[in-house]
Formats: C-alpha cells, sequence, structure tokens
C-alpha cells in the first residue's frame, strides 16, 4: 500500500518515539499538518514564533536526553529556527527540525518562500539533508534522530520540498541503519585510561572540571563514585552544572569568569587536571597561557576536535563520559590500595580555606531586593524540587550561582551561544515534557522580551511555567562591563520602556505578580508556585547590582574582582520604578 | 608547515561545501581542493594542500574526520605518497621563440594539446617544484594564461610511515 510523503514522515516520527513536536504551519507544509489534523499519538504545540519552536524543542531535550522535534515552514519559518539551531549546535543538544521547501521543481528560481535552508545552516548543524526523493524518506528520518542523538549530539535539520509530501510512496522503516562514514568512539583506550589511574594516584592536588559531556552521556553516578572513592573536589562548568551535586562537600560550585573564588585558586593550585566532557571554553580558562600552569591533564570527552583544541593535555581519552569513567573507576578500584582521605586530607583543607576566606556572597538589603536573594528564596521555597531555565546575562549568572542543583537535566541555560531569548521557550519545552514538575525560568528584563510572545502558547496549552523576572530596567551585563571597563559610558544599555510585566502577563491571560520589597519576594513565590498557571513574577531589583567574583576577560582566573564592601551612600539607592 | 591531504567522502550533494564551509569557518588555509571519483563511483576522493602549525593541521584533520561524509582522512606529510599537478597554458610566442616554447615542453614533458596560428596550447603534469620551473621559464615567452588543476595525490603502495 502506498502513503504520502507526509504520512511517511509522521508514522517515522511515531516509529522514534516522538509525541510531541513544537511547530508553526505555512504553505509548503500544509500536506504534514493536514495529516496531524486530529492525530492522537503526537501532540502538536503550536509556538508564536519559529524560534520559539526550536528553543522549546531545545528545551524538551535538555531536560528529558530524548531528542527534541520541531517543524516549520520553508523560508522565513526556517530562517527563524537558524538561532535555535546554533543555540543547540553549540551546547550539543539533540534536536531535529524539520522545514518545509518548496517544490524540487522549483528550487533554485528564487520561488515564494525559498531559502537554502541547507545552505544556511550547515554551519550551525552536525548534519542537515535535502529530502528529494520520497523513497529516501523514512530512512533519512531515522539516520536523522541517530546522528543528532548519539556520539556528541547536535541539531540535525531535514529540508522537505511540498512535492515530496504528497507524492505517495511505500512505507518501509528500516530497523537497522549504518553509517559507513559516521563511527564515534564510544569505548576509550583502556591503556590510556590505565595511564590517568596511575596519574590520579600520584597527584596530590587534583580537580575535576566537569562539562555538559557529564550531562549528555548520564555519567553523574560515575562522576560521583569517582570524585567519592578518591575524595577529588569537582566543579562544574555552566554545561555541567547538575552533573554533580552542588551541595555534595566536593563540589567547588563554577568555574571560570563568574565563578567561584575556591573553584578558580583550586585550578590554579592543582597538579592534575581531570576535564570530562568540557571544552575549555574561553569564559572558563580566562587567559591561555596563565591557566593551571602546574597541572597535567587528563581529557575526556567523545568529540576528539575538543581535544587540545586550546589546552595541551598529557593523557587524551576520546570516548563517552560514562563508560570511560566506569572503567577508571574499576581501574583505580583495582588498583593499589590508597589511603585516599588521608592523601587528600592537605589539598581539602586547603580548598576549605578559599571557601572560607570568600564564599559567594551578596550584601542583603532590607530596602532594596538584590536578584541573588531571590534566587536564594526560590531555592529555599521550591527545596530545589525544579527545573530552571535562565535567559542570559547578569540573570543567568545569578542563577547558576545561587540556587543549587543536585540533579542532571534541572538547569537548562545557552552557554555556548549565550542566546537571550531561549530560557522561556526551553522551559515551555521542559514543562511540555514533565507536566508535573516545577519550571521555572529565571530572566531578564531584557531577554524575555525576545520571546515574550510564547506567552500565548503557554496559557493556550495551560503550561504553568514561572518566570522570575530579575528586573533591573537594564542591559543588566552590558552595563556591567560598561561600569567596570567603559569609563561608565552607558551606551544603550539602558532600557527605558520596560512595558508593565504583570499587565503583560494579564494581556495575554497568564497570571503576572510584583515585588518591589524584599520583605514581598517570599509572598509572590509561593503565590507563584501554588498557582497552576502560567506565572511571570516581576522582581523589581538593585539595579546597581553585578555579578561577583569577576575575572576580567583575557586576565587568568585567579585575578578576580570581588564585590566591594557596601558605602553608605549606596544603601539609600531605591531600586528604579 | 604545509601538509597535503588525502580525504574520501561519500560522493553525495553539497559534500564539497561541508568541506570548504569547514575551512573557511574556521579560518584554515587552503591552497589548493581538487575532487574526483573513485573506484567506488560512491565514493570522492579529494586532495587537500593547506598550511598551519602543526595544532591546526591536527585540528583540521580531527574536524574533517568528524564530517559526517567524510569516511577517512590520511595527512600525506606523514607517508610516502606521489603528489602530480597539471598545468594547462597558451602561450603565444614572437617567431623567434617558436622554437624554444617548443623545445622547453619537450624536456618538460609536455605536450602540445591545441595550436593555431598564433598560440600553442601546452599540457604538462608534474609535482609542484616542475610546474613552477616550466611557468618561469616560460614567462618571457609569451605567455598568455594558465590554468592549474590543484594538487592530487595517493600514498605509495608500499609507503611507510615516515
Ligand atoms: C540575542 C542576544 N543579543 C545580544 C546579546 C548580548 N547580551 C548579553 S547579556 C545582555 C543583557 C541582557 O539583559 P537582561 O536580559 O535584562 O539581563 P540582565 O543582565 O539585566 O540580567 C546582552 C544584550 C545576547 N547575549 N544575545
Ligand atoms: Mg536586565
Amino acid at each position: 500500500m502506498k502513503v504520502s510523503g507526509s504520512e511517511i514522515l509522521i508514522e517515522s516520527l511515531k516509529k522514534e518515539g516522538v509525541k510531541h513536536i513544537f511547530g508553526y504551519p505555512g504553505g509548503v507544509v500544509l500536506n504534514i499538518f493536514d495529516y496531524l489534523y486530529g492525530d492522537k499519538d503526537i501532540k502538536l504545540f503550536l509556538t508564536r514564533h519559529e524560534q520559539g519552536a526550536t528553543h522549546a524543542a531545545d528545551g524538551y531535550a535538555r531536560s528529558t536526553g530524548h531528542v527534541g522535534v520541531a517543524l516549520v515552514t520553508s523560508g522565513p519559518g526556517a530562517t527563524n529556527t537558524v538561532t535555535g539551531l546554533a543555540t543547540a549546535a553549540m551546547d550539543s543538544i539533540p534536536i531535529v527540525v524539520i522545514t518545509g521547501q518548496v517544490a524540487t521543481s522549483l528550487i533554485g528560481n528564487d520561488a515564494f518562500q525559498e531559502a537554502d535552508i541547507v545552505g544556511i545552516t550547515r554551519p550551525c548543524t552536525k548534519y542537515n539533508y535535502l529530502v528529494k526523493d520520497v523513497h529516501d524518506l523514512a530512512y533519512i528520518v531515522k539516520e536523522a534522530f541517530y546522528i543528532a542523538s548519539s556520539g556528541r549530539p547536535g541539531p540535525v535539520v531535514i529540508d522537505l520540498p511540498k512535492d515530496v509530501t504528497a507524492v505517495q510512496a511505500k512505507f518501509n522503516w528500516p530497523e537497522k541503519i549504518d553509517v559507513r562514514s559516521y563511527n564515534p568512539t564510544m569505548e576509550g583506550n583502556r591503556w590510556m585510561i590505565e595511564k590517568a589511574a596511575r596519574k590520579i594516584e600520584k597527584s596530590r592536588k587534583p580537580i575535576i572540571i566537569a562539562g555538559g559531556g557529564v550531562i549528555g552521556s548520564g555519567a553523574s553516578p560515575e562522576l560521583l563514585e569517582l570524585a567519592e572513592f578518591t575524595r577529588i573536589p569537582v566543579t562544574t562548568t555552566l554545561m555541567g552544572i547538575g552533573g554533580f551535586p552542588s551541595t555534595h562537600a566536593l563540589s567547588l560550585g563554577m568555574p571560570g569568569m563568574h565563578g567561584t573564588y575556591y573553584a578558580n585558586m583550586s585550578i590554579q593550585d592543582s597538579d592534575l587536571i581531570i576535564a570530562v566532557g568540557m571544552r575549555f571554553d574561553d569564559r572558563v580558562t580566562g587567559k591561555l597561557d596563565a591557566f593551571a600552569p602546574n597541572a597535567e591533564i587528563i581529557h575526556i570527552d567523545i568529540d576528539p576536535t575538543s581535544i587540545r583544541k586550546n589546552v595541551d593535555v598529557a593523557i587524551p581519552i576520546v570516548g563517552d563520559c560514562k563508560k570511560v569513567l566506569a572503567v577508571l573507576n574499576q581501574v583505580l578500584k583495582e588498583g593499589e590500595m590508597l589511603q585516599w582521605a588521608e592523601i587528600r586530607k592537605a589539598w581539602l583543607k586547603q580548598i576549605d580555606e578559599w571557601k572560607k576566606l570568600r564564599p559567594l556572597s551578596y550584601t542583603f538589603d532590607e530596602n532594596v531586593i538584590k536578584p541573588q536573594y531571590v534566587v536564594e528564596r526560590l531555592y529555599a521555597l521550591t527545596g530545589g524540587d525544579a527545573i530552571i531555565t535562565t535567559e542570559v546575562g547578569q540573570n543567568q549568572m545569578w542563577a547558576a550561582q545561587f540556587f543549587k542543583y543536585d540533579k542532571p537535566r534541572t538547569f537548562l541555560s545557552s552557554g555556548g551561544l549565550g542566546t537571550m531569548g531561549y530560557g522561556f521557550p526551553a522551559a515551555i519545552g521542559a514543562q511540555v515534557a514533565h507536566p508535573d514538575k516545577t519550571v521555572i525560568d529565571i530572566a531578564g528584563d531584557g531577554s524575555i522580551q525576545m520571546n515574550i510572545q510564547e506567552l500565548a502558547t503557554a496559557v493556550l496549552y495551560e503550561l504553568p511555567v514561572k518566570v522570575a523576572i530579575l528586573n533591573n530596567q537594564y542591559l543588566g551585563m552590558v552595563r556591567q562591563w560598561q561600569e567596570l571597563f567603559y569609563g561608565e559610558r552607558y551606551s544603550h544599555s539602558h532600557l527605558k520602556g520596560v512595558p508593565d510585566f504583570v499587565k503583560v502577563a494579564e494581556a495575554y491571560g497568564a497570571v503576572g505578580l510584583r515585588a518591589t520589597k524584599p520583605s514581598e519576594v517570599d509572598a509572590v513565590i509561593k503565590e507563584a508556585l501554588k498557582i497552576k498557571k502560567t506565572v511571570f513574577m516581576d522582581f523589581v531589583i538593585d539595579w546597581k547590582e553585578k555579578v561577583y567574583p569577576m575575572v576580567p576577560a583575557g586576565a587568568p582566573i585567579d585575578q578576580m574582582l570581588f564585590e566591594e564592601a557596601p558605602k553608605k551612600e549606596d544603601k539609600k539607592l531605591k531600586a528604579v520604578k | 608547515m604545509r601538509h597535503t591531504i588525502s580525504v574520501l567522502v561519500e560522493n553525495k550533494f553539497g559534500v564539497l561545501s561541508r568541506v570548504a564551509g569547514l575551512f573557511s569557518g574556521r579560518g584554515y588555509n587552503i591552497e589548493s581542493l581538487s575532487v574526483g571519483e573513485t573506484l567506488d563511483p560512491k565514493i570522492s576522493a579529494m586532495t587537500i594542500v593547506t598550511t598551519g602549525e602543526e595544532q591546526v593541521i591536527e585540528q583540521i584533520t580531527k574536524q574533517l574526520n568528524k564530517l559526517i561524509d567524510v569516511i577517512k582522512v590520511q595527512d600525506l606529510f606523514e607517508v610516502d605518497h606521489v603528489e602530480r599537478e597539471m598545468v594547462l597554458m597558451k602561450v603565444s610566442p614572437r617567431q623567434e621563440h617558436k622554437a624554444e616554447v617548443l623545445r622547453l615542453a619537450e624536456i618538460f614533458r609536455g605536450r602540445v594539446v591545441d595550436s593555431s596560428p598564433k598560440t600553442y596550447t601546452i599540457e604538462i603534469t608534474g609535482d609542484e617544484k616542475k610546474l613552477e620551473a616550466f611557468i618561469e621559464l616560460m614567462k618571457p615567452m609569451g605567455v598568455k594564461e594558465f590554468v592549474r588543476s590543484g594538487k592530487i595525490a595517493i600514498a605509495r603502495e608500499m609507503s611507510k610511515n615516515k
């Protein structure tokens, strides 16, 4: 029996276990949308912008580990997904974006709503396809999901011309596929792992830097085992947050530009770095020449290009973090019986002193809301049992610093690309995947306006997403740099004309709450958590607050700026509004 | 350092732009690139000549390997190999140079593949040094234009790692 290309597409998605799609219709995908009409197995969430759909698919993927799916039309619909694709590519997130395309006979003619999306998205996808023959479609869908989710995951685009969605063919679902040119290395080299174990046994001041690869490969249990067995402290990069419990005694929080004093000091003083699923981004290393001057590096990553890209590595181990760590743990346990606790005593004592000397801190104020206080209260009042997404800027850093994450896939943030507008649609995606969980987007007043239209999506599908806007009336992170490094010349960072977020929320049929004083913060959060609806919480915060510690761009990571002792006159300043 | 890299790829639409895009997107040098089918028509062979520090070359080979359509990458710098390139050159020599042009073509084992009353078209293959030498010698003889194929290369059968 022959069926249409649209049917082959959707039935293939079902074979891949897809239950939710985020999408937006248009001319060339009408056949597909028509086939979806009334379909009981797949629910399509109509976002209000294709960027929103792509980030929602991303949030779905990050919060579950399963491939997120978006479906959009050709031309402008497809180009609107580019930011979402680049965001997912930078953070290695498995999504499949299906874009409509003009009919094959028209391709190349500058037809209405034609865009060369395979060309446009080539550098921001792991792979992409233009389906020219309906007989290839089922295989391509299967391969796309396989490529998106295996090895170092990433976004895949399937560009589907309109005629291919209409033409009839037999639906042959391939049970197996084989991509001869694509064979990610999963098992680490045993000899290298043994060398790594010997190095770990000899090291006196080791540190683990864990990145997004730990979460992507589900290596948290193995990481915890390694850290606890060998008593090695762990710092998690922005992408690694949740990969190791932040409340654990061995946790050092985040390293790098806005990392903790003790994480950065420990890295700089270490004699051995065990880098797991991270890629030595410049936000982590600061000035490269001055990074960890005494440390040898063991680098475990599934992607060989991440290794020796930025730093020299003594022991490279290409492989899946989970598998490599499992073997490493086994080798260590079979190795020499060592008194790990005893060996580590001096090092952990030193780190403890750093922790005591400069803990993460801020100065509470009774009159004006400090953003860090809001994040702390969110943590306290949710008991940490929430999925947090973030926007980008100061809000993102405070969310990383002052909430505690004990489980993987509970902190979703655009790390590599730093995409403002990511957090809210990503929260929608996470909420779709976890209907009963508390999902909170910790947002800035600037970023939330980049995809604020998704309020309609959240309200329409009764998604009780909470948005905590840290409203400083500024592009705060830009302002911070201008204050510190540009002689307080605040060029175009003041967001004059920030809307009344309570009214905006209400206009969309959501709930809007506001706190202007610290004493109101708890009541607002409690109310928001109680309401089973989409809620905007507008926290009018101290616009002068900066993110500390801070390593100026290009400086070594142990040269950090800290909050100055509060001056008297600062106390009197009220937040704008 | 200059490296000649041989890359086997799936003979699929768009592969060339994936490879070229990798070089431009990451700011790698590309001196020449040539592509052609292999014994297996589903596979194409590319020869890429590039320059860079050791670490850059390492990244280039790793990044090439990472492309989904790339089957095999071999940095020929590390192995004995044969390299060839072709030049097609049009020369319009003055009367007194005609004999010299033909003589040079013969010395360099070139062939005249087309001629008109005023112009010879000469085909010549060889390694880079030979071609450069030929071009230099011909320049005073009235070279009108030439095109170069870009290098192709293959590892020697009994090749030992250098
Ligand atoms: C799409 C996009 N455009 C521009 C930037 C540059 N940028 C980084 S942080 C920031 C300010 C964000 O302001 P807001 O959302 O209010 O957050 P705050 O820093 O005030 O918490 C800007 C403009 C970006 N990261 N993303
Ligand atoms: Mg702001």
